[in-house]
């Protein structure tokens, strides 16, 4: 039976391996692109990474997406208790209508976006007609920062869910016998026990914003262009594949640092929950 | 008290996720072109729609490679799946993570890795490019929803039918596929909605000459989208809402089926 894996691992060898050696490879060199002859061993595109421009936009995309992260988190932690806590017959209701979105296209609802917020869009002229100040978010930031919240809150609210509905009922019920008040017995019980949902729902929302060129291209009007519309420009329109894989491995790195900073978290409360036993 | 909290709370939650969805079926029978102004009602996009040839192109165009890539990685992913199921345990580990690389990396990593191996090597970009990178990036996905299944089934089970005469080959058909196919069935879903809805990956690999509805939508919305793409769009997403709750319906499990 074994032998039946092996086809797929000479396929991920080729397709999954070597792609990201000749990232690597890339970012280390420069000369033309297409001719490996002329490259040369090069620290470069790191050090070109480190001029005011590209750090400013590397600073962005780090603020944008744990600003969306947390927003997600703040808003989708009562989202995730409130549908696991639901009466059963509701629950898969609420579950799916609040799944159903993710069904049409990702740059549809982008764009919809764009028509609700621009300047003379629905948004703005219901402020008006109440006589309200209007917004003026799109295109910048605030928009990009929306678009992110509203895309990638699924990944947050699944995660929770999916632990918190795993909860035992009678450790609430205990934590209460024994005089927590609903405050205490979340912050104490609950809230430590759901952290691996936490922590897996913040990388499952992290990650896609921080790497994003599609949201910022289309709701920031490109004012503040992101580390994914840098890679994207590099290796797009300027050409310019060793320094968009310079930029493709420092996106990597941010990524991995963060996931190995959560997984920490994740693994400590474990051991205070191992200890509090 | 709490009971109207947390259905105000819903509602507004409700009313985010829907609002765009909303305003993209509402515009769709908009007789003005204008994405703010509502200039009566018209069919006239949902005719425009089966009549443009772009359009009706980008969407066989997504079917076509959206089914192929279901139908490769979910028999690539199964059979793969089975090998390593098999697999002594350090390599067992050893390919798992390799496999969990295009599931880990960010899309646009993924995407720019794959343009820059397929221009090294001369794989023209285009249809075929694309299609092979649909299939790099679904199979993981298959893979890791059809192993827990063969870890539920009883391991003895495949031995014992073979015991009784059955050949390798019956085993699979008649003993393991029957056992792990939830996570075939859920594998290819997976690996359909993936491709139906990728953009990033499909638009490094696409070239010029290849062009499915999100890089089609990606293209337009910059200028403006033609409603007509609203009218697709609608159809396309009442068409999965009414498929998922018939799934829903029919199996007890939906919940499981749906994610």
């Amino acid at each position: 039976m074994r032998i039946l894996a092996w086809p797929y691992v000479g396929w991920m060898g080729f397709f999954v391996v070597v792609p990201l050696f000749l990232i690597l490879v890339y970012s280390f060199t420069s000369g033309d692109i297409h001719d490996s002859s002329t490259w040369r061993f090069t620290f470069d595109n790191f050090a070109r990474f480190n001029e005011p421009i590209y750090l400013k936009v590397m600073a962005d995309s780090f603020v944008l997406a744990t600003t969306s992260t947390l927003f997600c988190l703040v808003f989708g932690y009562p989202v995730a208790m409130i549908i696991a806590r639901a009466d059963l017959r509701y629950r898969n209701l609420l579950l799916m209508l609040f799944l159903v979105p993710i069904w049409m296209n990702f740059l549809l609802r982008t764009y919809a976006w764009m028509s609700l917020l621009s300047p003379n869009g629905l948004i703005n002229r219901f402020l008006l007609l109440l006589h309200l100040p209007v917004l003026e978010i799109m295109p910048g930031q605030g928009a990009v920062l929306l678009g992110m919240v509203y895309n990638f809150l699924p990944f947050m609210v699944l995660p929770i869910y999916t632990v918190l509905s795993k909860l035992d009922v009678h450790i609430l019920e205990a934590a209460r016998d024994l005089g927590a008040n609903g405050f205490v017995a979340f912050w104490k019980v609950i809230f430590p026990l759901s952290i691996p949902g936490v922590v897996s729902g913040i990388t499952m929302v992290f990650m896609p914003a921080v790497s994003t060129f599609v949201i910022s291209a289309l709701l920031g009007g490109g004012k503040t262009p992101l580390i994914g519309d840098l890679i994207e420009q590099q290796f797009m329109s300027d050409r310019n594949w060793h320094f968009g894989s310079s930029l493709s491995i420092i996106l990597m790195a941010v990524i991995l640092i963060s996931m190995a900073v959560m997984s920490r978290i994740d693994q400590n409360t474990e051991v205070e929950g191992g200890k509090a036993k | 008290m709490m009971k109207f909290f947390k259905r105000f709370y819903m509602s507004l939650i409700f009313l985010f996720l829907y609002a765009p969805i909303l305003v993209l079926i509402v515009f769709s029978f908009n007789s003005s072109k204008s994405r703010s102004q509502w200039g009566g009602f018209t069919l006239k996009w949902y005719l425009d729609m089966v009549n443009d040839r772009q359009i009706r192109e980008a969407l066989v165009f997504t079917l076509v490679i959206a089914l192929l890539s279901t139908v490769i990685s979910t028999l690539a992913g199964t059979v793969a799946a089975i090998g390593i199921h098999y697999m002594g345990r350090g390599t067992k580990t050893a390919i798992l993570n390799v496999n969990n690389l295009p599931v880990l990396n960010p899309d646009i990593i993924t995407g720019v890795a794959l343009m820059t191996l397929f221009i090294s090597t001369g794989i023209p970009l285009g249809p075929v490019a694309m299609l092979i990178a649909h299939i790099v990036f679904s199979t993981p996905y298959v893979i890791l929803s059809v192993l827990p299944k063969l870890r539920q089934m009883n391991r003895f089970m495949p031995e014992a039918a073979m015991d009784l005469g059955a050949t390798p080959m019956m085993a699979l058909r008649k003993v393991i596929l029957p056992e792990i196919s939830p996570g075939i069935i859920s594998g290819a879903l997976m690996a359909f909605t993936m491709s139906i809805d990728d953009f990033v990956i499909s638009f490094f690999t696409a070239g010029t000459d290849a062009t499915n509805l999100s890089i089609l939508i990606y293209s337009m919305a910059k200028r403006g989208v033609k409603p007509s793409i609203n009218a697709l769009s609608t159809v396309m997403f009442i068409t999965m809402v009414v498929l998922l709750f018939i799934i829903n319906h029919k199996s007890e499990k939906g919940e499981e089926l749906l994610l």
